[in-house]
């Protein structure tokens, strides 16, 4: 049996008067490789938080593996968005991996040969163990992304949780970046949140749309309807920015 | 203290502590004390060497290396952390506690202490929780704090001189008792580091991936703050208020431009701090200048300079 890695609950999440997110049932199920589109302010760092257990919704529940998310969220490996950072951080590339090591019952005691272990193979996994004493600020945005995917692969996850894994960065990165998830795929759950349509839409195996509510159908197909909640506007001002086979056949 | 308002900046104040004797073999050369005449460059050294013995100027070196120790490790902190501007502010908040002190006459000390910590954790609420603007409301705290000090201060007659001393502090008149105080906070700070620096780096660069590992942030990031409240009441005693916030910042602020780690970046800064101090207090001396002012200008223009160097020569040494 399948197992179901996210279990989301009929989610209401506002910071004020209106519903930023608002009736949200999600399931994520093992080995699923989800991209989580929206406009700008359509809620999607907010699900994100929710998902962490940074925000709590107002109403309705959200378990992983079946544990409230406080407890659950140790499965979670997150990749935050790499933008916002203080580049004089005196801190390398390899304490930036080691990180994902931590726990609350590691408290007071020192990192040992098994995480520093864990920590070369998940550099290596990502092709940057050669930089591991450099500083994180010394690094690209394209670098940069894949650090903090091998912190979030060095806490041993079930899941992987992305923020806009490729802002900022060109498209020979933003394939390369996809491509490791790809193959990430093989092991590890993914769910990443983009509000690139199109770079999204060429590289994971299912689309959600997430415009305060969220449209899912388990599968890659995004149809009018979908568009038109999501973004509120006609669907061929952006049909041509998106590869035509995300489109069901038109009539 | 000799002064009126118990501040010896000069080193030709006399000095009422023991060991204020020239040594047995300067006796045919120019008294150290002795600045009225002019003197030629070789005996200025020597009377600088004899200056070194005396205990007050030892007294003022290890009371440097003690703080430097202290600002270099928990300096760091505030620089990566981006709370210079709350250190400012416990520091001068940490003023209404020693007005509540002297008005209510118990140890200014305790009431430091106490006005310190609950001003830095007010200040890590508001930096933490509020959606307003933190800086105002750090700055009204701020500028309160100070003010409710000189207030009760005003009310109590008698004591204006104690207040001077922890504006500008004099580290040419630390007593023992202080460096003893000193040491130990070293060694709290230090144990502190040791036992909870990846943590502390951990909560320092992500807070929301630490969040995420089921880490005690708040808790950390309160403990955090309580050891900057307690290492600036400690500093000010010995070195004053605006010498606190410079050692805090300055050493570690260079370090940061050289080195890739938080640790090399404490002990390079806790060097440095040393090297300020040692040279600001002889320049001080030589020239007979105020000595916190002198500590403070040549870390300050150390500062500028290697900022300078690092934009025309970017480089970090590399530390595995």
């Amino acid at each position: 049996m399948v197992e179901r890695v996210i279990d989301i609950k009929g989610v209401h999440f506002g910071y004020g008067k209106s519903w930023v997110l608002e009736d949200i049932n999600f399931q994520v199920n093992e080995g699923d490789f989800i991209g989580v589109i929206g406009p700008n302010g359509g809620g999607k760092t907010t699900l994100i938080k929710v998902i962490l257990g940074l925000l709590k919704p107002q109403k309705g529940q959200v378990f992983i593996r079946g544990y409230p998310v406080e407890k659950g969220r140790k499965f979670i490996g997150y990749v935050p968005q790499a933008i916002e950072f203080d580049r004089a951080f005196p801190i390398s590339v390899q304490d930036v991996v080691r990180m994902g090591r931590l726990s609350q019952n590691r408290l007071l005691k020192p990192y040992n040969q098994k995480d520093e272990k864990i920590v070369q193979e998940c550099l290596e996994k990502v092709e940057m163990w050669h930089l591991r004493h450099h500083c994180i600020g010394e690094l690209s945005g394209g670098e940069r992304q894949r650090v903090y995917i091998a912190r979030a692969l060095a806490t041993k996850p079930h899941i992987l949780l992305l923020d806009e894994p490729t802002a900022n960065v060109d498209s020979k990165v933003q394939n390369n970046i996809y491509e490791l998830l790809r193959q990430l795929n093989e092991h590890i759950t993914i769910l990443l949140v983009s509000h690139d349509l199109g770079a999204i839409s060429r590289h994971v195996k299912t689309i959600a749309c997430l415009n305060r509510r969220l449209y899912y159908h388990g599968d890659k197909l995004i149809t009018p309807e979908m568009l038109e909640a999501t973004y509120n506007c006609p669907i061929d001002l952006i049909a041509h920015g998106i590869p035509h086979r995300v489109f069901p056949p038109h009539q | 203290m000799a002064s009126p308002i118990g501040y010896s900046p000069h080193i030709n104040n006399p000095h009422p502590q023991d060991g204020d004797k020239p040594h047995p073999q300067d006796r045919d050369k120019p008294h150290p004390q002795d600045r009225d005449k002019p003197h030629p460059y070789m005996p200025m050294l020597e009377s600088l060497q004899s200056a070194l013995q005396l205990e007050f100027m030892r007294n003022a070196i290890i009371a440097g290396i003690l703080v430097s120790i202290a600002c270099g490790i928990i300096g760091t902190f505030v620089v990566v952390n981006r709370i210079v501007f709350i250190s400012g502010g416990i520091a001068h908040a940490a003023y209404g506690g020693i007005g509540l002190a002297i008005f209510f006459r118990f140890n200014p000390l305790l009431g430091a202490i106490f006005f310190s910590l609950l001003s830095g954790i007010a200040m890590a609420v508001v930096e933490r929780r509020t959606n307003e603007r933190k800086d105002t409301i750090i700055g009204t705290l701020w500028a309160m704090g100070m003010s409710i000090g000189i207030i009760l201060i005003d009310l109590t007659r008698g004591y204006k001189a104690n207040l001077m001393n922890y504006l500008f502090g004099s580290i040419l008149a630390v007593p023992k008792q202080d460096l003893w105080l000193m040491l130990i906070l070293d060694l709290v700070i230090l144990l502190m580091v040791c036992l909870l620096y990846k943590e502390l780096l951990a909560i320092s660069f992500d807070p929301v991936f630490a969040t995420t590992r089921n880490l005690p942030v708040d808790s950390l990031y309160l403990l955090l703050i309580s050891a900057i409240s307690l290492t600036i009441v400690m500093v000010m005693q010995v070195v004053g208020l605006i010498m606190v916030i410079a050692l805090l910042t300055i050493p570690p602020a260079i370090a940061n431009q050289y080195v890739r780690g938080m640790i090399p970046m404490m002990i390079l800064g806790s060097l440095l701090g040393m090297a300020f101090i040692l040279v600001g207090l002889i320049l001080s001396f030589l020239f007979n200048l105020t000595s916190g002012a002198t500590i403070i200008l040549v870390a300050g223009t150390t500062y500028f300079l290697s900022y300078l160097f690092q934009f025309f020569f970017p480089r970090k040494l590399s530390v595995p």
